[in-house]
């Protein structure tokens, strides 16, 4: 079942064969590296499978890279390096969708489903109770005798 | 000649599945034991014949007979025997074949092993058994026959993929779909109980053997593919959130739920119409996997629409299997009668949280791999769903199912006693509450999620420890009275011990290695010693080599620590010349349970090479866990009471009247 990501992984490999960050892209900064890494895990990198530009060995990726590592160089915060990254290339660039109209459902479906599996259980449990806990009606009272008083065998 | 047996042989268990789709199911509405009788026979001459056109088509590829498209395209003369075997299912086709071969397989074990199984609900599980079959018999043969011929047979073939020529590929996709596939069983019969209207504690009983058997490869078979992909995609990550691996994850959360919720059914006849509907989702999951990886719908929405044939008919079967059975279900489950009452705190209760969480985290998957395609097919936008989505919602979820676990074993079936339990583990949780503070002094007081990490795994496996000491009475009673006990207990107690223990050690293994991994990523000349951890690295100078059906370059590193020589890593890359294609080969180096990782990437015009350097510890607790869950499962499924089976009733209870 892998073999499918391998295969993108084979392709992205035959397009450039290099690897996810080069020493010679990473910043000197180690404070400001450590933020580029960081980021570089939450952007995807667009001509992969459900890859991070910082896993991808794609020219794309490393494109990326350094361009993330200049923002951040200029003084650019988290924040703004995603924004302006998401303006080039829209959300898809993000491996985590920000919480929108279109994502609503997406976001909704964790703790949702969590919620009514929970909140069902929770009157199944109540019913199933004031249902056991039901005394007996007339009709079950006397078969209930006629069973106790039936003599064994 | 071979090519065309195999074919042949693929249509003859397509003629037998039809067949025992049909007569078993007529033998069981008119009590015709004959016919029913016939399902057998059709089930074991289905595997046989599956078996043939399997061979045949192993035997092309072990002979290079590159008059075959499939051997042309995936095989080269030169390749290792090992991987010739292997390219047999490394190709959409020839796994397609491996599907069914294991479909087909299942099937004749019910038919053969199934001997304390009531006649009719035996014949019907092998019907439905052959309907799945008859199916995916017809998608191979109408559009993915592996047997086609080429007029003008090639000189040479293409070569298989060269990142699948791995032992990996020999390993990892039978006992993926030996658990995919083999949750088949627990479908039929959910189905079959469906249409006989009947479901009782012995149908639990029959079932949870063939869920657990697909449960352990399917644990295994998951684990196998992380290692995999740890070691052959070279960035040093286990686990992508790719939805290739999200498929097989969600079959083994949903099967994991089935597991536990059959116990209560078997136990104490209770949750039927849940542990049906679990067993229908278990094995549609198994089949949108198999529609996810098969259709080509992943690489791109458009794509699946440019070449729509094979995804369309995969989309058919899974709308025809997955919408009929729960038509069926929403029609038939209101017959099935509910029994056993029990408190919220019981062993009941701590399994149907456990289901909660484990359906809701299947749940959540589910809609992280599926939303960015159905937003794409509805609206033409194009987001992305990956790693810390999951890691934000997947991650919460697990937690309080961890802590809660330890608690499940120790309460009492009808009605537990909460405080009685938190008792026996406070042990666990004085140990648990040491390692927090431990590790948090450790780390220098900083507030991090590593720490809190290592105490939920050591609660989670210090508490399966406490359950098998409580009821051994081991630290209590005399040691020889604990060692009668602790064989008197039954094997299930025990797996679902070792199972939980194995958990918590998977646990440990992932907290301990995405926090405290090392990375390095350095250029490197020759001669040049780079240092991590407290090992050191010399870059000692690039060998080449020749392989079978490869060329390399391997570079030597000698590996120091405290200026001891402990070992050498030859990380490599490798150049195939039939497809033009290069891979990077990591070099690992396993200390106990820590792992040293070494991985290529640019040769640079000046002599030096980059190179990304690991060290990772305890992280091959990850998926030692894995196999020690496995051998949990193992030692619950060769509990007595799954061996010799439930009692038959002298006389069978007259079925439930369906209403019609």
């Amino acid at each position: 079942m892998r073999a499918l990501a391998l295969i993108a992984t084979v392709l992205a490999l035959q397009m450039a064969p290099a690897f996810a960050v080069q020493p010679d892209e990473m910043l000197r900064d180690p404070a400001l590296e450590a933020r580029a890494r960081a980021l570089s895990q939450q952007l995807r990198c667009m001509v992969c499978q459900n890859q991070s530009i910082d896993d991808s060995d794609a020219p794309l990726a490393h494109d990326l890279r350094v361009l993330v590592r200049e923002r951040l160089s200029k003084g650019d915060s988290d924040g703004q390096v995603v924004d302006f990254l998401v303006a080039r290339y829209g959300e898809f660039v993000l491996l985590k969708p920000r919480l929108e109209w279109r994502t609503v459902l997406l976001w909704a479906v964790p703790p949702g489903a969590l919620l009514i599996g929970g909140a069902t259980l929770f009157v199944l449990a109540r019913r199933r109770r004031s249902l056991a806990s039901k005394p007996l009606d007339d009709v079950e009272r006397r078969k209930l005798t006629e069973l106790l008083d039936r003599p064994n065998r | 000649m071979i090519p065309e047996l195999g074919h042949y042989s693929l249509v003859l268990a397509l003629a037998l599945a039809l067949i025992q789709s049909i007569s078993p199911l007529i033998g069981a509405r008119t009590n015709d034991s004959a016919l029913m009788r016939l399902g057998n026979s059709t089930a074991l001459m289905q595997f046989a014949f599956v078996a043939l056109a399997f061979a045949a088509l192993a035997a092309c590829y072990l002979t290079s007979d590159f008059s075959v498209v499939n051997v042309y395209e995936n095989s080269h003369s030169r390749m290792p025997a090992i991987y010739k075997f292997t390219s047999t299912w490394g190709n959409h086709e020839g796994s397609m074949l491996l599907w069914v071969l294991i479909l087909s397989l299942f099937g004749a074990l019910v038919a053969a092993f199934g001997l304390n199984l009531p006649a009719t609900l035996k014949a019907n599980v092998l019907a439905v058994q052959a309907w799945v079959a008859s199916a995916f018999y017809l998608f191979i043969l109408f559009t993915s026959n592996p047997f086609l011929r080429l007029a003008d047979a090639p000189f040479e073939g293409r070569d298989l993929n060269p990142v699948l020529q791995d032992p990996g590929l020999a390993i990892h996709p039978p006992l993926l779909y030996l658990g995919y596939v083999g949750f088949s069983i627990a479908f039929s019969f959910a189905i079959a109980a469906l249409i006989e209207g009947r479901i009782d504690a012995a149908w639990a009983r029959f079932v949870r053997p063939w869920t657990l058997a697909a449960w352990m490869a399917l644990t295994v078979g998951i684990a196998m593919g992380s290692y995999w992909a740890y070691y052959e995609l070279g960035w040093g990550g286990w686990w992508f959130w790719d939805p290739v691996e999200n498929a097989s994850l969600m079959p083994w959360l949903a099967g994991t739920a089935l597991l536990h919720s059959a116990v209560v059914m078997e136990k104490r006849d209770a949750l039927k119409i849940w542990t049906i509907l679990l067993a229908i989702l278990t094995f549609s999951l198994s089949l949108i996997g198999t529609f996810l990886v098969r259709s080509g719908v992943l690489t791109s929405v458009h794509a699946f629409a440019n070449d729509p044939t094979r995804g369309i008919f995969i989309l058919g079967i899974l709308v025809l299997f997955i919408g009929g059975a729960l038509a069926l279900f929403a029609w038939r489950a209101p017959l099935l009668k509910q029994g056993g009452l029990f408190a919220p705190v019981s062993r009941e209760g701590a399994l149907v949280f456990n289901n909660l969480f484990l359906t809701t985290a299947c749940a959540t998957v589910l809609v992280g791999t599926l939303y960015p395609l159905a937003l794409e097919a509805l609206t033409g936008d194009k987001i992305s769903v990956g790693a810390p989505f999951f890691n934000l919602t997947f991650g919460p979820l697990f937690i309080p199912l961890l802590a809660a676990m330890p608690f499940g074993p120790l309460l009492a079936w009808k009605r537990g006693d909460l405080y009685g339990a938190a008792q026996r583990l406070m042990a666990a949780a004085g140990i648990a509450l040491l390692a927090i503070v431990i590790t948090f002094v450790a780390e220098g007081g900083d507030v991090t999620l590593a720490p809190f990490g290592i105490g939920l795994a050591l609660f989670v496996m210090g508490g399966a420890l406490s359950d098998l000491a409580e009821r051994t009475g081991a630290f209590r009673l005399s040691f020889t009275t604990a060692r009668r006990r602790a064989a008197g207990l039954p094997r299930s107690v025990w797996g679902t011990a070792v199972a939980h223990f194995g958990m918590g050690l998977t646990l440990l293994g992932i907290v301990c290695e995405t926090h405290w991994s090392a990375e390095r990523i350095v250029a490197l000349r020759p001669e040049q010693t780079v240092a991590i951890r407290h090992y050191q690295l010399t870059f000692d100078g690039i060998v080449p080599r020749e392989g079978p059906n490869y060329r390399e370059q391997a570079a030597k590193f000698t590996v120091r620590s405290g200026g001891e020589v402990v070992g050498v890593m030859t990380p490599s890359k490798r150049t195939f010349a039939a497809r033009g294609s290069t891979t990077t080969e990591t070099a690992l180096m396993t200390h106990g349970l820590s792992q040293l990782y070494l991985s290529l990437g640019d040769f640079n015009a000046d002599g030096s090479i980059a190179v990304r350097i690991y060290q990772k510890p305890l992280v091959l607790l990850i998926w030692l866990g894995a196999v020690v869950m496995m051998l949990g499962g193992g030692l619950s499924l060769s509990d007595r009471r799954l061996r010799v089976g439930a009692p038959k009733p002298a006389q069978r209870k007259p079925a439930l009247a369906p209403a019609e």
